[in-house]
C-alpha cells in the first residue's frame, strides 16, 4: 500500500480542475485515477459545442474543453495520472483500492477528491410498461456508440424525456441521416436549456410531446414502435389518448443521478432522493478530507459550472491538507 | 443428416439436466434448441428458487420430484461449481385462520418428506426477520430452502454435458418430426436429425411438438409472472424467502433473494394469450409492489433496479412427464412450471427411468467427469484473492462494467464458454446487469464479442437474430 | 412582420418581440442585455450554426475523429454539409484544431478536428 496527499478520482472536467486548484493551492504530490484510456471523461463524447461561454467565454465543443485542462495536468510533474484506473473500493480511512491491466493497488490518502460525474438514470428506474426488445439505449450510451463507437443506433428515433442528452440525441441522429419521430416529455416543460430545444428540436421540426409519457413499448426482438398517451395533472395517462409512433429506436433520457457509490460504501450518507452526499456545505461529506465535486455532488445544467466549483473543492483539499500538517 | 440415440428438445434446465445424466452413458446425444443460447426460453426468467416442497399436493408428481430435487441439486450445485445457498423459507400467516391453514400445509409437506419444518410464533419471526410488517403473526418455516443463478445452472449443466460428449445445437427451432419406421425423423432450422429415442422438453412448446409427433391430449397455457430486482444495496432487506400463503392460481408475490445478491419481488400471475408475450405492465408493477409492501412495508417502488417477465409453461395442475405409450420411444417431459428448476435434477432421474423403459440400454461409461471448474466472479472474491487473480492474467484488472466489476477476462471467457449474445455475457458474467444497466459497458462488450466470435460489430444482437444493437457501422462507409 | 423567439444567449431566456420588415430586423423588444438583440438579428438575417459531428479513421488511436466548422455556416446548409461530412474519411493522425478540409462546401468555414488522434490501432 502506498500514501498519498491527495488522491482524485476520475479524470473528467470536475477531476481535472479540482488536480489544477490543489496544484495551484501548493499541493505536490497528487494523484489522479481515470478509468478511460485518456483525460476528459464523458467530455470526450460531447462533441457538440456550447462549452466554456462562461469559463472560457467561448464556444468549444466537449473534447476541446477537456484538452484545455488535460495539456495542463499533463504538463506538470506533481500530478501523476493512472489511467485505466478503476477505484473499486473505498474505507472510512481514505484508503482506496483500484484496479487497472495486471495491478490490484491500495493507496492511502490524507486527502481524497471524489469527481466520479453521475450516471443516467434507466428505463428500469420509470417503468416503461411492453416488451424489452433491443434498441432501447439511455440517450449517453447512443452519444457514445454514435461518437466514440461509429455506430449508428437505428434510423427512426423517438426519445423519451427532454433533458439535454436527449435534445442533443436528437439533432444528433438527423446528421447522421436518420429520423426523429418525436421527443416525450412528462412534464410541462422541457428539462433541457432552451437553446438545445431550439437547435436540436425546432431546427429540424422534431415533435415535443409535453405532458406526454411512453405508455408501452412494441416489438419482440427488436423495438417496432411505441405508444405515447397524455397525461393529466396527476400524471394519470388520459384514457384515450394514445397514439402509435413506429420507430426502431428508443432514448430514454430522463436525468441524471450522482454517482456515489464509492462514498456510501465508506459509509458517507447520502440523500435518498438525489444521490448527493449528505452536507453542511459544497463539496464536503461526512468524512474530514473527503471531498466530493462535480456532477457527483450535484448535477449541473453546464460543465462550466462543474470546472467552477471543481476548482473550490481542490482549493478545499490544500487547506485541509496544509491545517493537517499544521496540527502534527 | 446426423444419428443419434437420444435427441432432446430444449436446453432449458430440464433438458440440461436430463442432457447431463444422460451423459452418464454411452449414448450420442445432441440437445436441439431453438434460441441462439441454452436457458433463454422459460428458464431465463425463473426466479432461482430451489423449493423445499411446502406448497404442493403430497400426492403430486411436481411434490415428490421437488423434495428429492431439493436433495440433488446440491451435489450438483458442488460438483459444477455453480453457487447455491440455502436461505430458509418463511410462508406468512397474517391472521389466526391463516395459521390454521400453516398447519395443514406442515402436515402435506411432512407427508412429502421435507424435513426440518417449525411454526414460528410472533416473538420468533421478529427476531427471524426484523423487516417483516408487524401484521404477521406466525410463519411456517422451511430451512431447506435456497437460491440458486437459474441461467448459471443451466449452462453449466449444459457445458458439463458437452464435456461429456453431448451436441448442443442451438438456432434449431424443431420444424416437423417424422416417426415412421421405429425411428425419429426431426427437421430443424439447421436441418434433419435422427433418433431412436426422443425427449420432448420443449417448455412452453412442448405442445407444439408433440402435435407433431401425434399426440395431442395436453395444451400449454402460459401464464406470466412479473419479476422486479430491487438494488443490491438492499441486499439485507430480508434473511429468508418471504412468501405469503399461496392462493388458487399461485404462490403469491414473494420478496426473495437471488443468487447475485439483488432482492426481487415477484411474481404476478395472469394467464398470457401469447407464448412470445413478456411484456410487463403498470398493473404488474403495482401487483408485485402491493403484495410486496404487505410482507416487507418499507419496500420503494425507488428501490426497483429492473424487471421482466417470464411465461410458466402450464399444462394442468401438475408435471406431465411420461412415456407415450402411441409413440414408442417418446418421452414427454411438459407443464414444467415452478418447481420446475428445483425438480430437475429428480426429473432427469425419471427420465432416464421412462427411456429405459423404453428400451434404451443404459451402460456407464468408464469415464464422465462430473466436475466442472468453478468460475471465479470479481465481484464476490476478497481483495487477496482479487489480486492473485490479477497477477495470473492481467486483463482480470481490466474492468468492463463498473456496476457489477466484471474484468475484459470475464467477458472474454463467457463468450469462450459460448456466449455469443449480449444477454448471454450478462447472464454468465451479470455485466450491464447492474444499476446503470449497460449505459456504461456495452460499446465495450460489444466490441469483445465481435471481436472474440469474428462478427461485424453491426451483427451483435441482444438475444439473436433479429435483434441486434446498433444498424450501421461508420467504419463500412 | 412579429415574430417571437426565446433569446438563447444565457440561461435566462428572454422572450424577444421583434418586427421584421424585407428580411431586416428594424425592432426588438423583451431582451434584458445587448446580446438578444444581436442575437434576434441575427436568427432573422442570418441564421447560422456551427456544425459538429465526426469522421472515421484509419490506422488511429480512435475510431472516429471529432469535427466541427470553425465558425457557424448558413442553417439552411446544415444538413446538406452533414451528409457530405458523412463521405469523409481521416487517413493521418491529426491535432485538435487541425484542418481537415479547407472552406468546407465553399460555406465560408473549415471543418477542423477537434481532438487530438494520434497514430496507433484503437
Amino acid at each position: 500500500m502506498s500514501e498519498r496527499e491527495l488522491v482524485i478520482v476520475g479524470g473528467g472536467p470536475a477531476g481535472m480542475a479540482a488536480a489544477l486548484s490543489a496544484y495551484e493551492h501548493g499541493v505536490r504530490d497528487i494523484l489522479l485515477l481515470e478509468r478511460d484510456q485518456y483525460l476528459g471523461g464523458i467530455l470526450n463524447q460531447c462533441i457538440h459545442a456550447g462549452f466554456g461561454l462562461n469559463y472560457f467565454k467561448e464556444s468549444l465543443t466537449g473534447p476541446e474543453y477537456a484538452l484545455r485542462f488535460a495539456r495542463r495536468i499533463t504538463d506538470i510533474k506533481g500530478i501523476d495520472v493512472s489511467l485505466k484506473s478503476f477505484a473499486v473500493r473505498l474505507t472510512p480511512d481514505k484508503t482506496l483500492t483500484y484496479l487497472k491491466p495486471g495491478r490490484v493497488e491500495k493507496v492511502k490518502a490524507k486527502a481524497l477528491i471524489m469527481a466520479t460525474g453521475c450516471r443516467e438514470k434507466t428505463r428500469e428506474m420509470v417503468h416503461i410498461a411492453g416488451t424489452r426488445p433491443a434498441g432501447i439505449f439511455s440517450a449517453g450510451l447512443a452519444q457514445k456508440l454514435i461518437n466514440i463507437e461509429g455506430l449508428l443506433p437505428g434510423k427512426e428515433a423517438v426519445i423519451l424525456g427532454s433533458g439535454d442528452i436527449g435534445l442533443i440525441m436528437a439533432r444528433r441522429f438527423i446528421l447522421e441521416g436518420a429520423r426523429v419521430k418525436g421527443v416525450v416529455e412528462i412534464r410541462e416543460q422541457s428539462r433541457g436549456l432552451t437553446r438545445n430545444v431550439v437547435q436540436c428540436l425546432d431546427d429540424f421540426d422534431i415533435p415535443l410531446y409535453l405532458r406526454h409519457k411512453i405508455s408501452r413499448v412494441r416489438g419482440r426482438d427488436r423495438v417496432e414502435a411505441v405508444d405515447v398517451a397524455r397525461v393529466d395533472d396527476r400524471i394519470e395517462q388520459v384514457p384515450g389518448s394514445e397514439f402509435t409512433l413506429e420507430c426502431d429506436t428508443l432514448l430514454v433520457s430522463v436525468g441524471l443521478i450522482p454517482e456515489n457509490e464509492l462514498i456510501e460504501m465508506a459509509g458517507v450518507p447520502l440523500d435518498k432522493k438525489t444521490n448527493s452526499p449528505l452536507s453542511e456545505g459544497l463539496n464536503e461529506t461526512s468524512i474530514p478530507g473527503l471531498f466530493v465535486c462535480g456532477n457527483a455532488f450535484k448535477v449541473y445544467d453546464l460543465a462550466d459550472s462543474v470546472s467552477t466549483d471543481s476548482l473550490e473543492a481542490g482549493r478545499m483539499a490544500a487547506v485541509y491538507l496544509r491545517q493537517k500538517g499544521e496540527g502534527r | 443428416m446426423k444419428a443419434y440415440d437420444v435427441i432432446i428438445i430444449g436446453a432449458g434446465v430440464t433438458g440440461a439436466a436430463i442432457a447431463r445424466e444422460l451423459s452418464r452413458y454411452k449414448l450420442r446425444i445432441a440437445v436441439l434448441e431453438k434460441e441462439e443460447e441454452y436457458a433463454f426460453g422459460v428458464s431465463k426468467s425463473n426466479s432461482g428458487i430451489i423449493h423445499p416442497g411446502t406448497q404442493n399436493s403430497h400426492c403430486s408428481l411436481k411434490g415428490r420430484l421437488c423434495v428429492q430435487g431439493n436433495r440433488l441439486v446440491r451435489k450438483i450445485a458442488r460438483e459444477l461449481g455453480v453457487d447455491f445457498k440455502q436461505t430458509g423459507e418463511l410462508i406468512v400467516a397474517f391472521n389466526g385462520e391463516e395459521t390454521g391453514r400453516l398447519r395443514e400445509l406442515k402436515r402435506e409437506a411432512e407427508m412429502l418428506g421435507v424435513p426440518g419444518l417449525r411454526i414460528l410464533n410472533k416473538r420468533r419471526l421478529v427476531e427471524k426477520e426484523p423487516n417483516l410488517s408487524p401484521e404477521a403473526v406466525a410463519a411456517l418455516y422451511a430451512p431447506t430452502a435456497g437460491i440458486i443463478s437459474p441461467y448459471r445452472l443451466v449452462y453449466d449443466l449444459c457445458e458439463n454435458a458437452l464435456k461429456n460428449g453431448v451436441e448442443i445445437h442451438t438456432g434449431c427451432a424443431v420444424k416437423a418430426v417424422g416417426t415412421a419406421g421405429g425411428e425419429f425423423s426431426v427437421l430443424t432450422a439447421k436441418g434433419e436429425f435422427r433418433s431412436r429415442f426422443l425427449v420432448n422438453a420443449a417448455g412452453l412448446f412442448a405442445d407444439d411438438v408433440a402435435a407433431m409427433c401425434g399426440i395431442n391430449d395436453f395444451r400449454i397455457t402460459p401464464r406470466k409472472g412479473e419479476e422486479f430486482i430491487l438494488d443490491k444495496k438492499l441486499e439485507n432487506i430480508s434473511r429468508h424467502l418471504l412468501f405469503p400463503l399461496p392462493n388458487k392460481i399461485s404462490k403469491g408475490v414473494l420478496v426473495i433473494k437471488t443468487a447475485d445478491g439483488n432482492p426481487m419481488i415477484g411474481p404476478t400471475a395472469q394467464d398470457a394469450a401469447d407464448k412470445e408475450d413478456l411484456g410487463t405492465s403498470d398493473a404488474g408493477l403495482k401487483e408485485a409492489l402491493d403484495g410486496a409492501r404487505r410482507l416487507v412495508p418499507s419496500i420503494d417502488e425507488k428501490d426497483i433496479i429492473a424487471y421482466f417477465a417470464g411465461l410458466r409453461p402450464a399444462a394442468g395442475d401438475d408435471f406431465i412427464i411420461r412415456r407415450e405409450e402411441k409413440v414408442p420411444g417418446l418421452v414427454t417431459v411438459a407443464g414444467i412450471q415452478s418447481p420446475g428448476l428445483t425438480a430437475a435434477p429428480a426429473a432427469a432421474l425419471m427420465v432416464r427411468g421412462l427411456l429405459r423403459d423404453c428400451g434404451l440400454v443404459l451402460k456407464k461409461k468408464l469415464f464422465f467427469r462430473p466436475r466442472q471448474s468453478e468460475i471465479p466472479h470479481l465481484f464476490s472474491l476478497t481483495f487477496k484473492a482479487a489480486e492473485r487473480l490479477v497477477k495470473k492474467d492481467p486483463s482480470y484488472g481490466d474492468i468492463v462494467c463498473r456496476c457489477e466489476m466484471v474484468s475484459a477476462k470475464e467477458v472474454r471467457d463467457a463468450v469462450k464458454r459460448g456466449a455469443c449474445t449480449m444477454d448471454g455475457i450478462k447472464f454468465r458474467t451479470r455485466a450491464q446487469a447492474g444499476r446503470c444497466h449497460g449505459s456504461f459497458c456495452t460499446a465495450r462488450i460489444m466490441r469483445i464479442l465481435a471481436q472474440e466470435r469474428k462478427l461485424p460489430l453491426t451483427g451483435v444482437s441482444k438475444r439473436g437474430k433479429g435483434s441486434e444493437l446498433v444498424k450501421k457501422d461508420r467504419a463500412d462507409v | 412582420m412579429l415574430k417571437k423567439f426565446v433569446c438563447i444567449e444565457c440561461p435566462q431566456g428572454c422572450l424577444l418581440e421583434t418586427e421584421i420588415e424585407n428580411g431586416r430586423m428594424v425592432k426588438v423588444n423583451g431582451n434584458k442585455c445587448p446580446r438578444g438583440e444581436d442575437y434576434a438579428r441575427g436568427e432573422i438575417e442570418n441564421p447560422a450554426r456551427v456544425l459538429t459531428s465526426t469522421i472515421p479513421a484509419e490506422g488511429l488511436r480512435l475510431k472516429m475523429v471529432s469535427v466541427k466548422t470553425n465558425r457557424p455556416i448558413a442553417k439552411s446548409r446544415v444538413l446538406e454539409a452533414a451528409a457530405e461530412v458523412r463521405k469523409l474519411k481521416v487517413k493521418k493522425p491529426v491535432r485538435a484544431g487541425e484542418v481537415i478540409a479547407e472552406n468546407f462546401l465553399g460555406l465560408g468555414a473549415d471543418l477542423i478536428a477537434t481532438r487530438d488522434v494520434l497514430k496507433g490501432t484503437p
